[in-house]
């Protein structure tokens, strides 16, 4: 993984020395929380319903031992001993107190991590596909672009302050695992017809209030020049993107008000105008980052009889294998998922103690690399074949391996009004419920692939427009209620989810999910998943199952 | 005279301002002066033809295209900042000193804090009033606090990944 050289460490450490000091003038009065606010949230730190939280930097969700060591011990520290992972594969720390806050980044600062723009209207901190460099489908290693994004937009003198935040997502495989299609700009590498590698470019994706999936404004961008062309796409939106309205301000509005076609004439047009060679990467230095994702794979079967002889034995880890262990590109290695996701407990929080053995873990078995992925659960990129029955049982015993990756169990959801002050709903309990129903492995296996998202408000965090099945939290007089959504998806098959019918109350979620759980295994064909069947059916069967008593 | 923060070989400096802002409805008066964009348009010629030095003032709406032909006898353009978070006048800055070769003063003007030196230094502006109180001294802090940069912009510093080719 990408190691800071002296430059990156001396720029973190400036921004931690800068922080602190904005910190004391705050903690000593001289600047009002008004005035402090654009300041800490240049830094990621929020103030929640009870607390600070500390929103936590993990740039294209790639972690090390030592860094998920280190959260674990500041976690433990200066919070209560456990952390979330988002949607946007950040952690958060929801417990924190704002004289605590320069201490923390110091101790990040020193594994090479900080909190920089994962909060304003600023570039966000950069996301890719969390199989990279793992994934046998991938035209190159996106992370290479990525960290090239990183760099290049942190602390952006020109975008930083921005209509609104802006999120840059990036994949060089043909399965979308990294949501392109709903980002601000969404990257899908290419290969061209001379056999050179180029970006798709897409933008204007989005949830929230207004949800839009990308428009894919240049079929082909030659990946030397990655940067140049973003930074003719910020410049338009920065000068051109609404400011006199906060629900307007993100870029898919501006796209979607001129056109896809007009906005990217206008990109295209500034482009043109630019000095290419002062913004894009040297080959030398995209050589230098280029050397940072190298791992090297020993040669192995492609089959292990140790991994064979576990599995005949253990219908339990036979299920993990199915749902949580993935093909790898080098012979006799694996992707392991850990799941963050056990039914009744908090989609995507991990307590200190087991981002300490999942550290272990990825120090001991995966070449001390470890993922975080957008569904909010952490994979092991590097497993040997022969080492799986071993992560499993450790994972087993920390709670890490319900084997539910992708099923109707693994729910993404926000930390909704349990924490955030944005929020209208509670999401957690509203998971939890459901997970609990459908906790039977047995039951879970058969329903199969079923992607369910909950969001607690329209700002859209947990994804609920692109479930399978989408649930919005919404106020009604004072009450929770829930606004389902069918047929969603953010991956290469990306659409919006369809509304159902009326909200429904905070305990008819969990039934209604059942009845078109039920709907579905009465349609469903051959090979079909819950998605594939709605697409053939519509609405229709699923509406009538869970209004059948208002009738 | 009112004072500015000018940059002047890389330092900055408390200097004074020899520029009068004009509002739209106020008369003129003698000396260098700074005009709204339509007021200049309409009697730019004339003040520059008497032989003051005379300065614009964009609105964060307004585009600095409009002023490209003009910018050899400009002598300020001055980029309003109605709020901080207003980040418009950092693409105006860059445009006019990276695709119009500016060489006149690019002011900072409107909601200006200490926070944005590092940005408004590093996207061309070599002139500030600030808006909260803060002095040379401070905003002198301010953009050197990092040792490093990670892009080319219009203030010549050399990005991280130029150095590291050094």
């Amino acid at each position: 993984m990408y190691r800071y050289d002296n430059i990156d460490k001396a720029f973190v450490a400036d921004r931690t020395a800068e922080f602190r000091e904005q910190v004391e003038r705050r903690l000593a009065g001289e600047i009002t929380e008004d005035q402090f606010k654009p300041i800490r949230l240049l830094n990621g730190l929020y103030l929640q319903l009870h607390a600070y939280m500390l929103r936590i930097a993990i740039p294209y969700g790639t972690l090390n031992a030592a860094k998920l060591r280190k959260l674990a011990w500041i976690a433990k520290t200066y919070d209560q001993g456990y952390g979330h992972f988002t949607t946007r594969t950040n952690l958060q720390l929801h417990w924190i107190k704002l004289r605590d806050a320069p201490q923390i980044l110091e101790h990040l600062a020193e594994v090479e991590m900080h909190s920089m723009q994962t909060s304003g209207n600023t570039i966000r901190n950069v996301t890719a596909d969390p199989y990279a460099g793992a994934t046998a489908d991938e035209l190159d290693d996106p992370r290479v672009w990525a960290e090239a994004i990183r760099q290049w937009s942190t602390l952006h003198p020109e975008f930083s302050f921005l209509p609104r935040k802006f999120k840059i997502a990036v994949t060089a495989a043909a399965k979308d695992r990294a949501a392109t299609k709903i980002y601000d700009i969404g990257l899908a590498m290419r290969r061209g017809r001379n056999g050179e590698l180029g970006f798709e470019v897409m933008v204007g994706g989005g949830l929230g209030r207004t949800p839009y999936l990308g428009s894919t404004i240049r079929e082909f961008l030659p990946t030397r020049h990655l940067l140049s062309y973003l930074e003719a796409i910020l410049r338009v939106y920065n000068r051109y993107g609404r400011r006199d309205n906060i629900w307007k301000a993100r870029i898919k509005v501006l796209v979607a008000s001129l056109g896809a076609e007009e906005f990217g004439r206008q990109v295209e047009a500034e482009w043109a105008k630019a000095d290419h060679e002062r913004t894009d990467l040297p080959d030398t230095e995209l050589a230098r980052i280029r050397a940072e994702f190298t791992p090297q794979f020993e040669t192995l079967s492609p089959r292990s009889e140790a991994l064979e002889r576990a599995k005949a034995g253990d219908a339990a880890f036979a299920r993990f294998l199915r749902h949580n262990v993935h093909p790898h590109k080098a012979p006799g290695y694996a992707l392991v998922d850990v799941s963050l996701k056990t039914p009744g407990l908090t989609p995507g929080d991990i307590t200190s103690e087991q981002m300490n053995v999942v550290a272990d873990l990825a120090e001991r078995f995966s070449l001390d690399e470890l993922r975080v992925n957008y569904n909010q659960n952490l994979i092991l990129p590097h497993v040997k074949l022969d080492d799986v029955p071993a992560v499993h049982a450790a994972l087993a015993a920390a709670g890490l391996a319900t084997p539910n990756m992708d099923l109707i169990s693994d729910i993404i959801a926000c930390p909704g009004l349990d924490y955030c002050a944005l929020a209208n709903a509670r999401a957690i309990p509203i998971a939890q419920h459901i997970a609990e129903r459908f906790a039977d492995p047995v039951r879970a296996e058969q329903v199969g692939e079923l992607k369910i998202k909950i969001s607690g408000c329209i700002n859209a965090c947990g994804h609920h427009h692109v479930g399978h099945i989408g649930i919005l939290g919404v106020d009604k007089k004072g009450e929770e209620f829930y606004q389902l959504t069918l047929g969603g998806s953010g991956e290469e098959d990306a659409s919006l989810g369809q509304m159902l019918g009326p909200a429904l109350p905070a305990d008819k979620v969990t039934d209604a999910i059942e009845q078109m759980v039920e709907v579905y295994l009465r349609e469903r064909k051959d090979g079909e998943r819950f998605l594939d069947t709605f697409r053939r059916t519509g609405v229709t069967p699923f509406k009538e199952a869970v209004y059948a008593d208002a009738h | 005279m009112p004072m500015r923060i000018k940059l002047r070989d890389g330092n900055l400096y408390p200097a004074e301002d020899p520029f009068t802002t004009l509002a739209d409805d106020q008369d003129l008066v003698p000396g260098d002066v700074i005009l709204s964009l339509s007021r200049f348009q309409a009697e730019g010629d004339r003040l520059l033809s008497e032989g003051r030095a005379v300065g614009v003032r964009l609105k964060s709406d307004e585009e600095v295209e409009a002023l490209a032909y003009d910018l050899p006898r400009i002598a300020v353009v001055a980029l309003e900042f109605p709020k901080f978070r207003d980040g418009r006048p950092y693409s105006s800055a860059r445009i006019l000193r990276e695709r119009f070769g500016y060489a006149g003063e690019v002011r900072a003007v409107g909601d200006v804090l200490r926070e944005q030196a590092h940005f408004m230094l590093r996207c061309g502006f070599d002139a500030f009033e600030p808006a909260d109180g803060t002095g040379a001294q401070q905003w002198e802090a301010a953009t050197r606090r990092f040792r490093h940069v990670y892009q080319r912009a219009a203030d010549g510093r050399t990005p991280a990944f130029a150095e590291r080719e050094a």
